[in-house]
């Protein structure tokens, strides 16, 4: 099996890099053989990197308009991503030993919903759930399995996790403390979006602020003892797949960026130090020109807020770097093969918009989890635009149009609006206003009008998607199904008992409540006791707990 | 609108850990505009807690929604929690459910499951229809 | 099951303890017209609840909330057998374009504990015909008939639909939030004329103390021009973190203190005597208004000679005449 995915929105599986031996983008000269881009065209015409008059500017310099790197995809095509796993930790290092046998290096995890939501494998709701979209990890036991026999100096990793970020990242600390790997030496990327799972995927646990000290507590960890860490990837793809605008996307998204600059900051940290590990997420989505747009605006705005409001001045603060998957709310159920060509082109989309990695959605999501089938050729059609189109020998080959300039300077137009409303909100912070408008339900009910305005249009037939409201077909083709074996969640649930039977309880609980006095107080970090915590076998669900007792659990209030 | 002029009342929930809640929203304001009366609970709830808002709401039907394949699981465990309770109330399901899955939900008491690409109207009028087919459920 | 029809067997079963049953009185209490009726006369003799609390406050304020904490600190568990102790009323407003309503109040109410505990009832307010003014008042008199002890109304901030709470509640809290304005907001709502007490909520956050202060001069200034519902009664200001809990329960021992002070002042009585008469004033309105409805849609083409008011007073003296 090669791929697994939760339903339409398949952003937390793990993926793979499929073109590792792509050189950084900072080593100029030819590319490697699998990640070479044509510098003519297939007729033979040369081509230079770049086009434009000076008036409009140049990729890799500020404001970033046109690109965060001079050449662009010359010098590094964007990452292709690949799934692959699912289930036990064992199956997942299984995959991961096939992934750098193969000469990867970049390894992607993504967690089961029980996970997610901090809870151990065998809470009531984690029923028909446990290894079903992701890795099931309770212990330490079970990360120190899910990276056995791997140098964790010699990989970087991605995690896909917010609520519980805390505890999943002091599980991955602690088995490279144990096995004699410097933190230092870490490197890899956490989602830790905490602000856009209030406002749009719904995966919190505590309340918003004590969830942002949080995230805070790990970019200063991060900050002073991994430096080769990613601590936050602030994530657009889940506010519009909640059914938000592009412009709704784009604002709330930097919003939610600029909010972590200001708690990083307040904590004592300065801009420069923090923005440049901060990364990007955004969503592919169907309409061809807005999307194009949208990254554009994104690169300008991060670079004139981070100079002008926080006084950035290295140019890697100021370069926001992005990955982009497509959109799976998009995909429809009925003439399922139809998303083979949505798919390519909100791919294309992304690409004309300068993105840094990808990853396509499998024509099957909207019924089930992918098949390795259509997962196979999700990547191939990232293979078409990078190898056929010609496409990436030019960086931002759409700078200039009338109408793609107009369309960035729109987006930037409506996202300034909505900094001016957040800002306005939180009095002056954007932090602030972000937990103003997750409390007052302003994120929430501008996603769901959008949504339902949305739908309203589909439904009245001022808008059409292809093969529901228009072009159908009688019989809706149904393609073979993916399905999962029920005994995983047995088997996890045993793993987890025997843990609990082979730990020191007493241990346990006084590194629980060595977590809830570190919480108690605000100055501290909480990730040295939670390190301890995961070195003593406590589950993730009991960590949970121990940060519930201190911060609350968050029911949302808003429901327009 | 039920015969006697009232407005139909439904309950909207999500079950367990799952958090999609774009669809269950789009639902409630699209009912609000058809003239429902939605009483919305939104997300993480059980089929206990369900079955104890629907008592003191009175609701003339139970919308509950799935994205995390628990269908064929969670669809038949909230229509015997509402047959436990003694309760006469339809339970509609929509959210991401394959075509296949579908006959074996009727057979579990669900009164129909709305997937993906279902027009708002479509919708509308199941909950109508649902209502009516419970008379029991309303006064 | 008793279906519809019979509020005595209804009555009987939601007082023995049947949630469904007694969800099924409000609806009829709702639904209005001649089973209302029914049901209201079934309901002659019956107790009406010990207390009812009124919540006000803009929306955002934290109010749903504040209410499932007073809900459930007033609870305190549940009865071994019967109705629960405490019942909260949610309204909220209907599109005045559709008639429907999203009832979300249920999921705000945080802290509320076991869904068992408290009977919890969303009700739109369905427009002007009826509205907080007339389903509630039927809807407490049910709860009170079947052993609920103690009524929370809670109503949306918008416009009219929160000053009607007078002609509801025994006590009222006004809720608003720490943040500049928020007084002065408040202030010009309304609330303050209508509020026995004040709560400011959300007192984590900056601001808190300026809302207190804020209110207390108002209320030092209002003292002369007799602002707060009672001139002897000096609203208290309080303050809370409903998400936390935090001065829920001094909040909750202040509004026993203004039951207690209507009770020793003969208020409580006064109170409930001026919503009844209030309540069959505006029954007495319909009617007319209904009549006199029909009466000028009835009018022949001869109304076309007569002016205006003549034509209103040949259909007053009508009604005069035609009624019993």
């Amino acid at each position: 099996m090669l791929s697994v995915a939760d339903g339409p929105c398949n952003y937390r599986v793990m993926s793979i890099d499929a073109n590792p031996r792509a050189p950084a983008h900072r080593a100029p000269g030819p590319a490697a053989a699998d990640g070479r881009v044509a510098e003519s065209t297939m007729s033979g015409v040369p081509l230079d990197a770049v086009y434009g008059t000076e008036a409009l500017g140049v990729p890799g310099a500020y404001p970033y308009t046109r690109g965060p790197y001079a050449s662009m995809y010359r010098d590094k095509l964007w990452t292709m991503r690949m799934f692959a796993g699912f289930g036990l930790a064992a199956d997942t290092n299984r995959r991961f030993h096939d992934l750098l046998d193969a000469g990867v290096t970049g390894l992607s995890t993504a967690f089961d919903m029980p996970t997610l939501m901090g809870r151990d494998s065998d809470h009531p709701w984690a029923v028909g759930e446990v290894g079903r979209a992701g890795v099931a990890v309770d212990t330490l036991a079970d990360m120190d399995e899910l990276f056995a026999g791997i140098d964790l100096g010699g990989v970087t990793t991605s995690m896909t996790i917010n609520g519980p970020a805390v505890s999943v990242m002091a599980m991955y600390v602690a088995i490279a403390d144990r096995r004699g790997t410097a933190r230092s030496a870490l490197g890899g990327t956490l989602q830790n979006d905490i602000l856009k799972e209030f406002q749009a995927q719904k995966e919190y646990i505590f309340p918003p602020a004590p969830s942002v000290r949080l995230v805070t507590d790990l970019m200063r960890f991060a900050r002073a003892e991994m430096p080769r860490w990613h601590p936050v990837s602030v994530s657009g793809y889940h506010i519009r797949e909640a059914g938000s605008t592009a412009a709704q996307e784009l604002g709330f998204t930097l919003a939610n960026g600029f909010a972590y600059l200001e708690a990083a900051i307040r904590s004592g940290l300065t801009a420069d130090e923090v923005a440049p590990r901060m990364s990007f997420f955004f969503n592919a989505h169907s309409d061809f020109f807005e999307e194009i747009g949208k990254y554009r605006a994104a690169r300008r705005i991060w670079a004139r807020w981070l100079r002008e409001r926080w006084g950035a001045r290295d140019e890697r603060a100021l370069r926001l770097r992005f990955h982009a998957q497509t959109s799976g709310v998009s995909l429809t159920a009925q003439q399922p093969e139809v998303n083979i060509a949505r798919v390519a082109l909100q791919a294309l989309a992304a690409v004309l918009g300068g993105t840094q990695s990808l990853h396509t959605d499998a024509y099957d999501e909207a019924l089930a989890l992918p098949t390795e089938h259509a997962a196979r050729i999700a990547l191939r059609t990232q293979q078409v635009i990078a190898h056929e189109t010609g496409v990436p020998a030019v960086a931002d080959p759409l700078g200039g149009s009338a109408y793609v300039e107009w369309m960035t300077d729109e987006l930037e137009r409506q996202a300034e609006a909505i900094f001016a409303h957040i800002d306005e909100l939180g009095g002056g912070s954007m932090l602030d206003g972000a937990i103003a408008g997750i409390e007052n339900g302003y994120f929430v009910g501008e996603i769901a009008d959008a949504a339902y305005r949305f739908e309203r249009e589909v439904t009245t037939g001022e808008r059409i998607i292809v093969g529901v409201s228009d072009f159908t077909e009688g019989a809706a083709s149904q393609p073979s199904l993916q399905s999962i074996d029920p005994k995983i969640e047995a088997e996890q649930r045993a793993r987890l008992d025997a843990v609990r039977r082979a730990r020191s309880g007493d241990d346990v609980a006084r590194a629980l409540d060595g977590v809830a006095t570190h919480a108690r107080d605000p100055v501290r970090n909480v990730m040295p006791a939670v390190i301890d915590a995961v070195h003593a076998y406590a589950t993730l669900g009991e960590i949970t707990a121990a940060l519930e007792s201190v911060f609350g659990t968050y029911t949302e209030a808003a429901i327009a | 609108m039920t015969p006697d002029g009232l407005p139909i009342r439904i309950l909207l929930a999500k079950l367990g850990f799952d958090g999609h809640d774009r669809g269950l929203k789009v639902i409630a304001r699209s009912l609000r505009d058809a003239g429902c009366e939605v009483v919305y609970l939104g997300l993480r709830q059980t089929t206990e807690s369900v079955v104890i808002a629907a008592e003191q709401e009175d609701v003339a039907v139970i919308g509950i929604s799935m994205h995390n394949a628990g269908h064929l699981t969670l669809g038949p465990m909230m229509v015997q929690a509402v047959a436990d309770a003694g309760l006469d109330i339809p339970v509609i399901i929509g959210g991401i459910v394959p075509a296949a899955d579908v006959p074996t939900l009727k057979a579990a008491g669900i009164f129909d499951v709305l997937g993906p690409g279902t027009p708002l109207e479509t919708v509308v009028a199941t909950v109508h229809a649902a209502a009516a087919a419970h008379p029991g459920s309303s006064v | 099951m008793s279906e519809g029809g019979a509020p005595d067997a209804l009555l009987a079963e939601a007082t023995a303890g049947s949630r469904r049953a007694l969800g099924r009185l409000i609806t009829i209490a709702e639904s209005g017209g001649p089973s209302a009726d029914a049901l209201d006369r079934a309901m002659v003799g019956r107790p009406g609840p010990g207390w009812i609390v009124g919540i006000v406050g803009a929306p955002g304020v934290g109010k749903s909330t504040l209410t499932g904490r007073l809900a459930a600190g007033a609870a305190g568990g549940r009865p071994a057998e019967g109705a629960p102790r405490v019942a909260v009323i949610a309204v909220d407003p209907s599109s005045p374009l559709t008639g429907g309503a999203i009832l979300g109040d249920r999921i705000r109410m945080q802290g509320l504990g076991d869904p068992r505990d408290v009977f919890v009832r969303s009700m739109a307010h369905r427009g002007a015909a009826g509205g907080l003014a007339g389903a509630v008042p039927i809807a407490v008199r049910v709860l009170g008939a079947v052993g609920v002890e103690v009524v929370i109304v809670e109503t949306v901030g918008v416009g009219q639909i929160e000053l009607e709470i007078v002609h509801v509640a025994d006590t009222v809290i006004a809720a608003l939030s720490a943040g500049w304005g928020d007084a002065i907001q408040a202030s010009k709502a309304g609330l303050l004329e209508v509020a026995d007490l004040l709560v400011v909520n959300k007192a984590d956050r900056h601001g808190a103390a300026d809302a207190v202060r804020d209110l207390e001069q108002m209320l030092d200034a209002g003292t002369a021009t007799a602002l707060g519902p009672d001139e002897t009664w000096r609203p208290p200001v309080l303050t809370t973190v409903a998400t936390a809990g935090t001065g829920v329960a001094e909040l909750w021992t202040a509004a026993t203190a203004h039951r207690a002070w209507l009770i020793a002042t003969d208020r409580l009585a006064r109170r409930r005597d001026d919503r009844r008469r209030h309540e069959i004033g505006r029954r007495a309105i319909d009617i007319l208004a209904h009549e006199v409805d029909q009466r000028v849609a009835a009018l022949g083409p001869t109304a076309a000679a007569a002016t205006p008011e003549e034509a209103a007073r040949r259909v007053v003296r009508q009604v005069r005449a035609g009624g019993d």
